[in-house]
């Protein structure tokens, strides 16, 4: 489908642009369909849309602009619209024409936005949105009149049922061939004359290539990023931008203020006499809904039933969707086994690397498609504001805002969907600080290694009531040190701008399937083509480094220590051994269990465990569960089957497994100060469990992590996190060994 | 003369200075709330922050720290 958008002609662009919650992306869909490319624009983190639109005679493109409120850069999203509205983004040409989606329960504020691009002089199509809440609430807008005042086609829409497509396609094809420029702002003198000044102020080399809108954005906002982006010298633009201002201060008016003095008063003008707000203004809906859903008991309640039915929904519900991934997975390394038996590099390869890569990746599929079906759920609805709202407090002092409660949240079933749940909020530094805090979140791969040593150690140890309170205090450890984390990284790490905290209670709206769908398709594409191919990589990677060196020396050794074992045991001849343990298919197994064990001690993974043990030596690991924990890093969840690997149980056991309890029990130190004793303590386990908590230890965060961030912010996470467990465990066993 | 976090719910009250030189309000002024102009404060988060104001036909959230520089009379 991308194709379709690679025609050897160049199309024209049309530009989408509109302010938050007026249906912009729903008018966009429905518009380009499936013909849709999703990117990032150059060197920052919003996402870039472009689609493919038919219009009668043929194709345009049509870019889908971060929703908006105003041209004021303060966020990303704002210097995105600037940049590419005026043509300065690397591969993106200004647009040709404009369609401005106003929400005409909202009139004025809406076409501020669409007044302040008017300056441009590219022709705007003004689509009236949500036109049927505008009935509803007996609003009356004369249309003619507002279409003839801002000499701009005027287009009322419910993107909801599609009414008024057909008449907006057509309004824009005449648009693109008869270029009608809107009504613009008249400036009163002072604005005038500050403009010209600043105009005269700035170096020739570089005003040319500034559009008027431009100089307006550098004379209005309060730190252009404009100015970074042209070069000019920083101290110098603010100084020529404070002296320019003066004829601005010398009217009585505020520079800060100013546009938005003036635009409102043109925009008073014209929307004189163009809509009648109804004889008796009716209740708004959403403010006795909100009555009850923001109340300080029952809001409450309403929030923490909705959020454990999210929860509950991407923990449990996408469990039998996920086994039936593992289904198909098994089933096709079955079949897929026996065929490439001859070959056993290859069947090794294409089982356990590339199967079980796809296998990797497509396994969360089913929470990513849950979890963004609640979001957009959330969003359509309108109540995602409500519950940034209600959580605001509880993470407004650590930096952040209500709306990281969502992907946290999710982060506790899986931070995969979790990091990518962060595209709803809007804060740049408080987006990224959520991505780098989602992994410490408990997420269900966790489970099973708590249960598994919760299980054999602390259990027998200190009787279930304690078994069950380190499983509940386990699942807080990641959440204390991520609380103290935000701090930090608000503070200190990530220098971003701070964004005011302005949220907009839209009206509560009944969701529309189309959009929901399209969400999740939308998300669940974008994973599997992002993060998709990074996580087979990284599975086939550690796949070899687990597979070779792989001498076939070593099975013949193996299998001869064990018939001599087995031979000596049973007082039997060789031969009497070897054809018993053939005919046992338990002793077979128990064979190449062991085979696998002696393969991975000297593969390259092990052979790394072993020269890096030292490392962790001081948290109590030898060099089996420091092998465990490196083959753990591409998914935590491999590691008790991994352990069964290593300790010659075969790969199939699971954390319930009694003979991987035992095994654990039965390890001993070889030599050293504690050669004979245990190697698991309590110390150890509670090191062990501390270091899966707050350890990096899924390929898949990371390259989710990347795609939504960047790789630098990729290997952040990786390196504090991993540095965090090593201090974690080192603390725990340490601390641990001098009580016991 | 008082603030707009001194509102108590249900309460309107008319702007009476808001300081432009703020990124939140110039923000606010930018979404149509000016001097002059009737707000409400419609709503108290149960934690007693944010608030949630009402201006010409719209709801918006803000900190009470930030609703604190708005005089309104």
């Amino acid at each position: 489908m991308s194709k379709a958008a690679e025609t050897p002609r160049r199309l024209a662009r049309v530009a989408m642009l509109g302010n938050p919650n007026t249906g912009k992306t729903s008018l966009f869909n429905s518009l380009t369909g499936l013909r849709q490319r999703v990117g990032n624009y150059p060197g920052i983190t919003v996402e870039k849309k472009t689609g493919v639109m038919q219009l009668g005679h043929g194709e345009v493109e049509l870019i889908d602009l971060p929703g908006t409120y105003s041209l004021a850069a303060a966020s990303p999203d704002e210097r995105v619209v600037v940049d590419v509205l005026s043509g300065h983004v690397d591969g993106t040409e200004s647009p040709e024409a404009i369609v401005c989606v106003v929400d005409a329960t909202n009139l004025k504020r809406n076409l501020f936005l669409a007044s302040q691009v008017a300056e441009l002089g590219i022709p705007i199509v003004i689509a009236l949105n949500l036109w049927d809440a505008a009935m509803k609430q007996g609003l009356k807008i004369d249309i003619e009149k507002l279409s003839e005042r801002l000499s701009a086609p005027v287009i009322t829409t419910v993107g909801r049922t599609g009414q008024g497509l057909p008449e907006l396609r057509a309004a824009i094809a005449a648009a693109l061939s008869e270029k009608p420029e809107m009504t613009r702002i008249e400036w009163p003198e002072s604005a005038q004359q500050a403009e010209k000044e600043l105009r005269e102020a700035i170096p020739a080399e570089i005003r040319s290539q500034l559009k008027e809108l431009e100089i307006r954005r550098l004379l209005f906002d309060a730190d252009s990023p404009i100015i970074d982006r042209i070069g000019w010298n920083r101290d110098e633009a603010h100084k020529a931008i404070e002296a320019a201002r003066k004829p601005l201060w010398d009217a009585g008016v505020n520079p800060h203020a100013a546009e938005a003095l003036f635009q409102y008063k043109h925009l008073g003008q014209i929307l004189e006499g163009v809509v009648a707000a109804p004889d008796e203004s009716l209740p708004r809906g959403s403010e006795s809904i909100d009555n009850l859903l923001l109340h300080r008991f029952w809001g409450v309640i309403v929030f923490v039933g909705m959020m454990f039915i999210v929860f509950q929904a991407v923990y449990a519900g996408a469990g039998p969707f996920m086994d039936f991934v593992e289904w198909v997975k098994v089933g096709a390394q079955s079949v897929v086994g026996p065929w490439l038996a001859d070959m056993p590099m290859l069947q090794s390869l294409v089982n356990d690397g590339v199967i079980e890569g796809v296998g990797a990746f497509v396994i969360f599929l089913p929470q990513i498609l849950i979890l963004f079906l609640f979001i957009a759920l959330l969003e359509d609805t309108g109540y995602m504001a409500r519950a940034a709202f209600l959580m605001d407090k509880v993470f407004h002092w650590c930096g952040l805002n209500g709306k990281s409660f969502v992907p946290l949240l999710s982060s506790y079933a899986c931070a995969v969907p979790g990091i990518m749940a962060t595209r709803t909020i809007e804060d740049p530094k408080a987006r990224l600080t959520t991505i780098l805090l989602a992994p410490l979140m408990s997420c269900s791969a966790r489970l099973p290694v708590y249960v598994l040593l919760i299980g054999a150690f602390v259990e027998p140890a200190l009787g279930t009531f304690w078994a069950g309170v380190t499983l509940f205090a386990m699942h807080f450890v990641g959440l204390g040190v991520a609380i103290v984390l935000a701090f930090v990284f608000t503070r200190f790490l990530i220098k971003t701008k701070p964004q005011p905290f302005v949220l907009e209670m839209p009206s509560y709206r009944a969701p529309r399937m189309r959009n929901v769908l399209f969400r999740m398709y939308e998300a669940g594409r974008e994973f599997v083509e992002r993060a998709g191919t990074v996580i087979l990589a990284i599975t086939v990677i550690v796949w070899a480094l687990l597979y070779f060196p792989r001498p076939e020396s070593l099975a013949v050794d193996e299998t001869q220590a064990f018939v001599v074992q087995h031979a000596q045991a049973g007082n039997l001849s060789e031969e009497d051994a070897q054809a018993a343990i053939e005919a046992s298919e338990e002793l077979s197994a128990q064979l190449q269990a062991q085979i696998d064990g002696a393969y991975v001690d000297q593969s390259l993974l092990g052979r790394m465990g072993k020269a890096i043990q030292p490392i962790f030596a001081p948290a109590g690991f030898d060099w089996k569960i420091t092998v465990g924990v490196l083959a753990s890093f591409p998914a935590r969840e491999v590691i008790v089957s991994t352990l069964g690997i290593i300790y010659s149980l075969g790969g199939d056991v699971d954390e319930e497994s009694g003979d991987l309890k035992e095994a654990l029990h039965n390890e001993t130190w070889d030599d050293g100060p504690r050669a004979g004793q245990p190697i698991f303590n309590l110390p150890v386990v509670f090191s062990i469990m501390v270091f899966f908590a707050l350890c990096s230890q899924c390929g898949s965060t990371l390259a989710v992590t990347a795609k939504e961030s960047s790789w630098k912010w990729a290997a952040f996470t990786f390196f504090y996190m991993t540095a965090l467990a090593w201090l974690g465990a080192v603390a725990v066993y340490q601390i641990g060994i001098r009580l016991m | 003369m008082s603030n707009l976090s001194e509102l108590a719910i249900g309460a309107t009250a008319r702007v009476k200075s808001i300081p432009a030189e703020n990124a939140v309000n110039q923000r606010l002024m930018n979404l149509g709330l000016l001097p002059g102009m009737a707000v409400k404060v419609v709503q108290v988060a149960p934690l007693g922050d944010p608030i949630a104001i009402e201006f010409s036909c719209q709801q918006i959230s803000i900190r009470r720290a930030e609703a604190a520089v708005i005089e309104v009379e």
